[in-house]
C-alpha cells in the first residue's frame, strides 16, 4: 500500500442559516459535510459520487481552504492545511489545484484565454519564466483540445464543454501533486471526455499525480477511480476499491444510483431493473436521525430511526440483525448500513 | 425574419436544399416540426463562422428526435434559430426554412412567430440557472406567460403555476411557488424550468441538455417525467444531448451532427446497432461505460475544425480514420444508406457491409 498524501479525519463544515434584516440570527446550520474522513494515496484516484447537494463541491472548497472547516482535520503530506500559512500555503496553493464544476461561472469574462491559463504563471513565475510562458498556455490549450489560435478569445465565445477545458488547462498549469476535480469533464462530450480521461489519467502516471475525483457521472467515475466514496447528505456510505462499489455494492443509495445510470444500448430498453427513488433529499439544516437515508430507503426499519450506522466493514465488525452474505472476502468493505447486503446484479 | 440572401459560395447539399423531400419522413405526411437547409453565420472578429450549414431534421407529434453532437457542433444555435432567439447580430441566418406544420417561421410575420413560438414549440434550456430569472419568484415567471399570452387573472395565474409545478412533481407546489429561483435545488430548478415550457401546453418541447448538470437519480426523474408528459400530450421532442446513454433510453431517432450539418441520422435500434458514419461510430468507441474499466478511452483524435475554416471536402476528414483522397476534395452529401437512415460518407457503404 503506497502512502497517504491527504488524511481526512472528520471533517465538518456547516454554513449558517441566518434570517432577519436589522438582527441577523442563526436560525440553524446548513451540514453540507457532516464528519468525512478518507485517506488519498499517492499517485491514487479517489472518486467521490452522490447526488447534487450532497456535499461534494463543498468538500472540495473546505481542502482548497477556500472555506474554512467547522471541524475535523486534513493533513497533506503530513502537515496540516488548516493551520498553514504564509509561504506553507502558497506552496500548498501550487500543490493543490481544482478543476470547477460550473464552466459557465468560473472563467473570468473579461480576460481572454491566455491571460486566464497564463494567470497562474503570474502568481507563481518560478514555474514558468516570462518568456516560456506563451508557449506553456499554446501547450495547455493544444494538451485540453483547443485551438492554440484561440488564445485571445475571451470565455463567453466558446461553448460550454470549450469553457470547461480552459478550467483544465488553468489547473494544470502549475504541474500540483493533487487535484481536486469538481464534475471536470460532465459537461464534455464523449470524444473529448475520453481525451481528457486519458489525459488526466496519462499525467497521473506520469507526475504520480493524485485525483479526487468528483463527478455525477458514475462510469466515468468507475474508469478513472482505483477506490470510490458514495456520499450522501454530507456523509460517506459506502467506500470501497472500484470493483467493490461497482461489482459488490452493499448500501441501498449506491444500488439505487447504479441502477440509474442509463446504458447505452437501446435493445436493453425496459429490462433492466431500475430502483427509482421516490422524494428528495431531506434538508440538509435538518438530516433525519439515524440513518440520513431512511426517508427513500426500502429497507428502513425502526432501528434505522434510532441509530446511526458507521461506516464500517460488516466483514470485520458485523452489526447485529446484518444478512452478510458470508464467504465472499473481496467484497467486505466498509458500509454505513445497518442491513449491508449485496444485491443480486445491480449493474444490467 | 429578414434572410440576408445566400452565401458567397453556394452550400453544395443539394438533397439539404429540398425542403420537400426530407428523406426519412414518412411518404405525405407534413412533419410537425421540419428544419431544413438551415446555414447561420457568425460574424466574429477573426472572421466569418459558418455555425450551421445546411442543418435539416424534423420531429413528429408524440415522437422524440435526439439531436447528438460534439459541443461546438451547432445544436444550440439550431434550437436557438427554431425559437427565434438567436442574437442578431453577431448571428445571421443565411439560408433555409424552418417549418411548423407546414408554416415557414423565417417568412412569417413577427407577430405570427410570437404565435408559435411557446404555444406551439417550447425549449427548456441548458443552463437552467441563467434562464430563470433571479429577481422574480418562480410563480411570478410561470404566472407571467399565463397572464400575457393567455389573458388569464392573477388568481387564476397563480392556480394554474401551482398546478404546473405539482404535475413536474415539486413537492410542496402551493409554498414553493413562492420561492425564487435560488431556493430551488438543481432538479428543483430544472423541473421547474419544465413547468415553465408546459404553461402554453406546446406541441413541441426541445430539450437542450435538460438534465446534463443533473446526478443520475435525479436525471432518471426528469427523463421519465419528460417522456409521461409527452406521451400524455403527444408531444413531438427534440432532446439536445451528448450523452449516448440517455439517448438509448429515450430516443425513437437520433440525428449526429458535426460541424453544423447533420451528418447521420437513423432510428435509435440501427443506429447503436452499426453505426453508418465514421463520426457516429467513434462518438460510440470513445464512451466509457459503466460495466468496463478500459485502460485507455477510444479517442477522436485531433478537434472539430475552426468553423471560420471549415476543411474543403468532408469537414471530419481531418480526424476520419477512413479518410481517402476523394474525402479530401468532395463533400459527402446526406443521402439514404438503408431503409429509414441516411449519412454524409463516401464509405458509408462499407460501414454497412462489414458486420
Ligand atoms: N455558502 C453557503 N451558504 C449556505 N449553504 C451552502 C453554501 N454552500 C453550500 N451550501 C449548502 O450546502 C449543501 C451542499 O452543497 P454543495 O454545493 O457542496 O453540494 P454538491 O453535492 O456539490 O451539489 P451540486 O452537485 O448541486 O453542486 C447544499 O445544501 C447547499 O445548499
Ligand atoms: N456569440 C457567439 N459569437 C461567436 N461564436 C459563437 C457565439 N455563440 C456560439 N458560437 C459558436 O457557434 C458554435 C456552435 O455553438 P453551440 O450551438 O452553442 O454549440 P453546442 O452544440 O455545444 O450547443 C461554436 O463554435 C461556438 O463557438
Ligand atoms: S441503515 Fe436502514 S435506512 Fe439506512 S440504508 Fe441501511 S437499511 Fe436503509
Ligand atoms: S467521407 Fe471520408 S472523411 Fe468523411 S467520414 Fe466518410 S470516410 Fe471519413
Ligand atoms: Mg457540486
Ligand atoms: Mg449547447
Amino acid at each position: 500500500m503506497s502512502e497517504p498524501i491527504l488524511q481526512v479525519r472528520d471533517l465538518v463544515k456547516h454554513f449558517p442559516v441566518k434570517r432577519g434584516v436589522l438582527f441577523r440570527r442563526t436560525i440553524g446550520q446548513v451540514k453540507a459535510v457532516d464528519g468525512v474522513s478518507f485517506d488519498l494515496n499517492k499517485g491514487e484516484t479517489l472518486g467521490v459520487v452522490g447526488e447534487s447537494g450532497c456535499g461534494k463541491s463543498t468538500l472540495a472548497q473546505v481542502l482548497m481552504r477556500l472555506e474554512p472547516a467547522t471541524s475535523g482535520t486534513a493533513l497533506f503530506e503530513g502537515q496540516d492545511i488548516f493551520s498553514l500559512n504564509g509561504s506553507a500555503l502558497r506552496r500548498l496553493r501550487r500543490d493543490i489545484q481544482i478543476v470547477l464544476q460550473d464552466p459557465y461561472t468560473s472563467l473570468n469574462p473579461r480576460m481572454t484565454v491566455g491571460d486566464i491559463i497564463g494567470e497562474p504563471f503570474e502568481i507563481h513565475p518560478e514555474v514558468a519564466p516570462k518568456g516560456d510562458r506563451k508557449a506553456k498556455v499554446r501547450e495547455l490549450l493544444d494538451v485540453v483540445g483547443l485551438s492554440p489560435e484561440h488564445v485571445n478569445r475571451y470565455p463567453h465565445q466558446f461553448s460550454g464543454g470549450q469553457r470547461q477545458r480552459i478550467g483544465i488547462a488553468r489547473a494544470l498549469a502549475l504541474r500540483p501533486k493533487v487535484i481536486i476535480c469538481d464534475e471536470p469533464v460532465s459537461a464534455l462530450d464523449v470524444s473529448i471526455q475520453a481525451q481528457v480521461m486519458n489525459l488526466l489519467a496519462e499525467l497521473r502516471r506520469e507526475f504520480s499525480l493524485s485525483y479526487v475525483f468528483i463527478a455525477h457521472d458514475l462510469s466515468v467515475v468507475r474508469h478513472l477511480s482505483d477506490r470510490v466514496g458514495v456520499m450522501y447528505l454530507g456523509r460517506m456510505v459506502e467506500m470501497g476499491t472500484e470493483e467493490q462499489i461497482y461489482e459488490h455494492p452493499t448500501h441501498p443509495y449506491t444500488q439505487a444510483l447504479l441502477s440509474s445510470v442509463p446504458v447505452p444500448d437501446p435493445s436493453l430498453r425496459g429490462q433492466r431493473e431500475i430502483i427509482r427513488l421516490t422524494g428528495d433529499v431531506p434538508s440538509p439544516v435538518s438530516p433525519p436521525s439515524g440513518c440520513r437515508f431512511r426517508t427513500r430507503c426500502w429497507k428502513a426499519r425502526d432501528l434505522c430511526a434510532t441509530e446511526t450506522p458507521p461506516l464500517v466493514d460488516p466483514g470485520t465488525s458485523p452489526v447485529e440483525g446484518a444478512t452478510w452474505p458470508g464467504g465472499d472476502e473481496g467484497a467486505s468493505h466498509p458500509s454505513a448500513c445497518h442491513f449491508p447486503e449485496e444485491k443480486p446484479k445491480v449493474v444490467a | 425574419m429578414s434572410t440576408e440572401g445566400h452565401p458567397a459560395e453556394p452550400p453544395n447539399e443539394s438533397p439539404l436544399q429540398d425542403p420537400a423531400a426530407p428523406a426519412v419522413v414518412q411518404q405525405g405526411a407534413e412533419p410537425l416540426l421540419a428544419v431544413s437547409g438551415l446555414h447561420v453565420e457568425f460574424r466574429t472578429r477573426e472572421g466569418v463562422a459558418r455555425v450551421l450549414n445546411g442543418v435539416r431534421y424534423h420531429v413528429d407529434a408524440g415522437e422524440t428526435l435526439a439531436v447528438l453532437g460534439e459541443s461546438g457542433s451547432g445544436k444550440s444555435v439550431t434550437a436557438n434559430t427554431v425559437m427565434g432567439i438567436l442574437e442578431m447580430p453577431p448571428a445571421a441566418i443565411t439560408a433555409g426554412e424552418i417549418r411548423f406544420r407546414g408554416e415557414d417561421l423565417l417568412t412569417a410575420t413577427a407577430s405570427r412567430r410570437r404565435e408559435v413560438r411557446g404555444e406551439g414549440i417550447a425549449m427548456i434550456f441548458q443552463d437552467a440557472l441563467s434562464a430563470l430569472n433571479p429577481v422574480f419568484t418562480v410563480g411570478f415567471q410561470i404566472e407571467e406567460q399565463l397572464r400575457q399570452r393567455r389573458g388569464m387573472s392573477r388568481r387564476d395565474a397563480r392556480k394554474r403555476a401551482i398546478e404546473l409545478l405539482d404535475l413536474v412533481r415539486i413537492p410542496n407546489a402551493k409554498g414553493r411557488v413562492r420561492q425564487f429561483p435560488h431556493e430551488f435545488s438543481g432538479g428543483m430548478r430544472q423541473r421547474a424550468m419544465i413547468a415553465m415550457s408546459l404553461a402554453l401546453d406546446p406541441e413541441v418541447l426541445i430539450a437542450d441538455e435538460p438534465t446534463t448538470a443533473l446526478d443520475v437519480t435525479v436525471q432518471a426523474q426528469i427523463m421519465d417525467l419528460l417522456a409521461e408528459i409527452q406521451r400524455e400530450r403527444n408531444m413531438g421532442m427534440v432532446l439536445i444531448t451528448h450523452d449516448l446513454g440517455v439517448v438509448a433510453e429515450v430516443a425513437d431517432r437520433i440525428a449526429v451532427m458535426y460541424a453544423g450539418r447533420i451528418v447521420e441520422e437513423a432510428d435509435v435500434h440501427s443506429i447503436y446497432r452499426q453505426p453508418g458514419h465514421p463520426y457516429t461510430r467513434a462518438l460510440m468507441d470513445s464512451m466509457p461505460r459503466l460495466d468496463q474499466r478500459g485502460q485507455e478511452l477510444n479517442t477522436i483524435k485531433g478537434l472539430p475544425p475552426s468553423l471560420t475554416a471549415i476543411p474543403k471536402g468532408c469537414p471530419f476528414h481531418p480526424r476520419c480514420p477512413m479518410a481517402i483522397d476523394l474525402c479530401r476534395e468532395k463533400d459527402p452529401e446526406l443521402l439514404p444508406i438503408a431503409e429509414g437512415r441516411v449519412s454524409a460518407c463516401h464509405r458509408s457503404d462499407e460501414l454497412m457491409r462489414d458486420e
